[in-house]
């Protein structure tokens, strides 16, 4: 029998491309990439049922490693091209990996229009509160205050919650996880896979070459120990005061609903308007009129 | 990535100290599970994870950063995987109970 990681390594890796990885030692994305291959296991599903979609950006190099169908969009439209891959196939499982900048800056509306929608889809969104790949610029998740290439001074404007932004959207699903908690993540992965509608996945991870080192949060060991510290489950939260959790990082379910999936109401679109096409057809055969394309 | 693995020192000797603590006699041994850690060397980036978060601490690392165990101490992991998942680079794997434990440390 195979162990655990042997598994994940041997089965689910793409064994040309070229290993170990692109990302810098000890980011977080490898973690989240784990625990994504470590999930999408413990599921069950075929490889060939899942899709995995990624904008730009460190994050967005995911889907180039691993041996599902794998497509590398433009930065910040990888919702687009998932929402048209799940409405042309809507049996396949189909999973968008993105950054914070590429979620919530420039790829912000087709977020939020997603989660409106209410597509059968999950996005996993690697919260690293900066633009890692391209030098480390403020994002919408950069904290009030935090140093960056674009905030030398300190950032002045104020940043992002996006699981509430997934919340308030319309998201069926929404949940929050770290890299320090692997194994809540795996689990937190495998519910937003299972759960029928728009699953959203926050993972709060690490940019220390970007991120942390200009904010004197150390490295990776230091920054991954914060959120360790930082973080405090969602029926605890629940109990805590707002000053309470001021820099807390709740972690969790945070949203669990039911309510129509647009990809199945497309499909009833689709046959009752094929009904009614059929319908209108034989009436004009009755009627002696030709059908068009005879 | 070259890492100079031949000239990495001997396994320090405050790990020695722990010995008597750490190596169960027969009869220990036989009622606790065993496992095996290994590490991919081609893949690990030496960031220093592994060792930083291991429960037992007994993941120390050469003067090239790259981590090892040594054999001593192998018997005091519990294999609770903690540093397998958190391995960005999938460069670690525990085996339960691995017949003939061997070296963790096979860089050479
Ligand atoms: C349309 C477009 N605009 C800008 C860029 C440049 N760009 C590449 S990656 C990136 C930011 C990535 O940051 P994030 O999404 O947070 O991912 P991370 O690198 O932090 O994982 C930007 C702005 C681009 N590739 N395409
Ligand atoms: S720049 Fe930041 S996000 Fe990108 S690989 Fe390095 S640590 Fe990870
Ligand atoms: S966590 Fe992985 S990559 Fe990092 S030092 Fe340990 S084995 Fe190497
Ligand atoms: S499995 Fe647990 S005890 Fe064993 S080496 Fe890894 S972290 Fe340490």
């Amino acid at each position: 029998m195979l162990e655990r990681a042997e598994i994940v390594r041997k089965e689910y890796l793409r064994h040309d491309k070229k290993f170990p990885h692109v990302w810098c030692p000890g980011c977080g994305n490898g973690i989240v990439m784990g625990a994504l291959l470590r999930a999408i296991h413990r599921s069950g599903l075929e490889k060939d049922d899942v899709v995995l979609a990624s904008g730009i950006g460190c994050s967005g190099r995911m889907p180039t490693y691993v041996d599902f169908n794998t497509i590398h969009t433009t930065h910040g439209r990888a919702l687009t091209f998932s929402t048209g891959i799940k409405l042309a196939k809507p049996e396949l499982t189909v999973l968008t990996v993105m950054g914070d900048g590429d979620a919530t800056a420039i790829g912000g509306n087709h977020f939020i229009h997603a989660a409106r929608r209410n597509l059968d889809m999950t996005a996993i969104i690697i919260n690293n509160s900066t633009y890692g790949m391209t030098g480390g610029q403020y994002s919408p998740t950069t904290p009030f205050g935090s140093k960056s290439t674009t905030s030398v001074y300190g950032h002045v404007e104020h940043a992002f919650s996006i699981a509430e932004l997934a919340v308030t959207a319309g998201a069926s699903f929404v949940a929050r996880s770290t890299v320090y908690h692997a194994t809540h993540l795996e689990d937190m992965i495998r519910l937003a896979i299972a759960k029928k509608g728009f699953s959203v996945m926050e993972v709060i991870s690490n940019c220390h070459v970007q991120h942390g080192r200009r904010n004197k949060l150390g490295g990776a060991v230091e920054m991954i120990k914060g959120f360790k510290e930082r973080a405090v489950r969602v029926e605890k939260a629940e109990k805590m005061s707002a000053e309470e959790l001021v820099d807390k990082i709740t972690i969790g379910v945070l949203a669990d609903v039911e309510k129509p999936i647009s990809t199945e109401q497309y499909q009833r679109v689709i046959n009752e308007a094929k009904k009614k096409a059929e319908k209108i057809a034989k009436e004009k055969e009755k009627n002696g009129i030709k059908r068009y394309e005879e | 990535m070259v890492h100079d693995t031949k000239s990495r020192p001997a396994a320090k000797p405050e790990v020695g100290e722990n010995k008597t603590a750490s190596a169960p006699s027969t009869a220990q041994q036989k009622k606790r599970k065993l496992h095996r850690v290994t590490f991919y060397y081609k893949w690990c980036k030496s960031c220093g994870l592994c060792s930083a978060f291991c429960v037992k601490q007994i993941i120390q690392t050469d003067k090239n950063g790259l981590p090892f165990i040594a054999n001593d101490d192998m018997d005091r992991c519990t294999g609770c995987r903690f540093c397998e998942i958190h391995c960005p680079d999938f460069a670690i794997t525990i085996q339960n109970k691995y017949p003939e434990r061997r070296h963790s440390d096979d860089r050479q």
